[in-house]
């Protein structure tokens, strides 16, 4: 009988309401998600020269003509490239190329210079190995370290050993006419290519001449 | 007639697993939130294979529209507000305390000094509109440094260690990014970010 009268005991309803508890959740959740980013923007490090005479004079060293290119990047997504130092008289010099690994990159890579050797290609080729090395050593290689043999190969030492071989300087010149994202690009080019030494530039009166030669619409009208 | 009888039945569902994982979603975008910050005009930045993330403090943020319109801004309020400070003692515009409040909300700098104070009059929500037609020039002052070297001054000034990134609109005329790079070049600023989207693989 005692167990009857237990039993008879009233229950409580135990069970809380969540709805409105889930409904201001979901307005948090809604605000949250549309007012956040997510993907930080990536960047770009950009070291101009300085504008300084003084400066630019002692910095400038001596290159072998064969291991410079200069690129042109003119308006509607065209770009044009001088294998060597411009000759401003001929503007035969002057070739036209296309954006992405067909055009651009294909030229930086398969440029041979007068020694024979096509030193972008083997920076390439280096870094590739650094990168395996890099995969098999797995932690064991800091990005502290990976950098600085990154930036070593970029140099031109690319056996490890001290011994530099001569890297390609690529002078990029943006005309009036490109856009922002022209200049992105080829900087990025230079990124894939592992190009060391390149240098933004800006187009001077030689360069307008050997435009205006080949027929080139420099500046906006 | 016998009457059909529909078993009543408690139609209770149990929320709380539900609410556990709300509350987790909740969590993690309370946590790793940061939030957007407003931009006077809308800009699509190219894409590059570059991989450095933007520093989150001290960066100057450099903001150049498609049409060449450039707007300066940090997201540190004080270092606005010194820079804010700095040019208009040398301009001589002196502001009042509705016109700093309506600085303080604003997210970038944008108005050319000789609208700077009528600028700040208006309405907060007439601000957003009139800056879009405005952006900070870059001709010289009587041969001197240019109304946006003094902004990057004052904000070198105000924080020395800041960072200039630059977000450009992707189609911006390279002449404008040229000119903001050369007077950026002659008060020695020669180190930049280029704000960028992370190119995939399938945009090869």
């Amino acid at each position: 009988m005692a167990k009857k009268k237990m039993s008879k005991q009233k229950k409580m309803d135990t069970r809380v309401n969540f709805t409105p508890m889930v409904d201001m959740m979901m307005l948090l959740i809604t605000f949250f998600m549309l007012c956040t980013t997510l993907s930080k923007p990536q960047a770009m490090q950009l070291t101009m020269p300085s504008n300084d005479d003084q400066l630019q004079k002692e910095d400038k060293s001596v290159t072998k003509a064969s291991y410079t290119i200069t690129v042109y990047l003119a308006g509607e997504d065209k770009i044009y490239y001088v294998a060597g130092l411009p000759e401003y008289e001929n503007p035969e010099c002057i070739k036209e190329t296309s954006w992405g690994s067909k055009g651009i990159r294909d030229v930086l890579i398969h440029h041979t210079t007068e020694d024979g050797t096509n030193p972008v290609a083997q920076v390439m080729q280096a870094k590739v190995e650094l990168d395996k090395k890099k995969l098999a050593a797995g932690d064991k290689m800091s990005d502290e370290e990976y950098q600085k043999q990154l930036s070593a190969i970029k140099s031109g030492d690319i056996y490890g050993n001290g011994q530099k071989i001569q890297t390609m300087t690529v002078i990029i010149k943006p005309m009036d006419t490109a856009n922002y994202n022209n200049m992105v690009q080829a900087l990025d080019e230079m990124q894939i290519c592992s190009i060391g030494k390149y240098v933004i530039d800006k187009i001077n009166e030689d360069d307008e001449k050997l435009l205006t030669l080949k027929g080139i619409k420099f500046a906006v009208d | 007639m016998g009457k059909i009888k529909i078993a009543k039945k408690d139609i209770w569902i149990d929320m709380t697993p539900m609410s556990d994982v709300m509350t987790l979603l909740l969590c993690f975008f309370m946590l790793t939130s940061t939030f957007l910050t407003p931009e006077p005009v809308k800009v699509n930045t190219p894409s590059s294979v570059s991989e450095v993330k933007v520093p989150e403090n001290d960066v100057l943020n450099i903001l150049i529209d498609p049409n060449g319109k450039i707007f300066v801004g940090t997201e540190n309020k004080n270092n606005m507000l010194a820079m804010m400070q700095d040019v208009t003692d040398k301009f001589g515009i002196t502001l009042n305390a509705t016109q700093i409040k309506h600085f303080r909300e604003d997210a970038m700098i944008g108005a050319p000094l000789s609208k700077f104070a009528d600028y700040l009059n208006l309405e907060p929500d007439k601000m957003g509109e009139v800056i879009q037609t405005m952006g900070i020039p870059t001709d010289s002052i009587d041969g001197g440094m240019s109304e946006f070297q003094e902004w990057v001054k004052a904000a070198r000034e105000a924080n020395s260690d800041i960072k200039i990134a630059i977000k450009s609109d992707a189609t911006t005329s390279y002449k404008v990014i040229k000119t903001v790079m050369s007077e950026l070049q002659d008060m020695n600023e020669n180190r930049y970010q280029l704000i960028t989207n992370l190119k995939t693989s399938s945009e090869e």
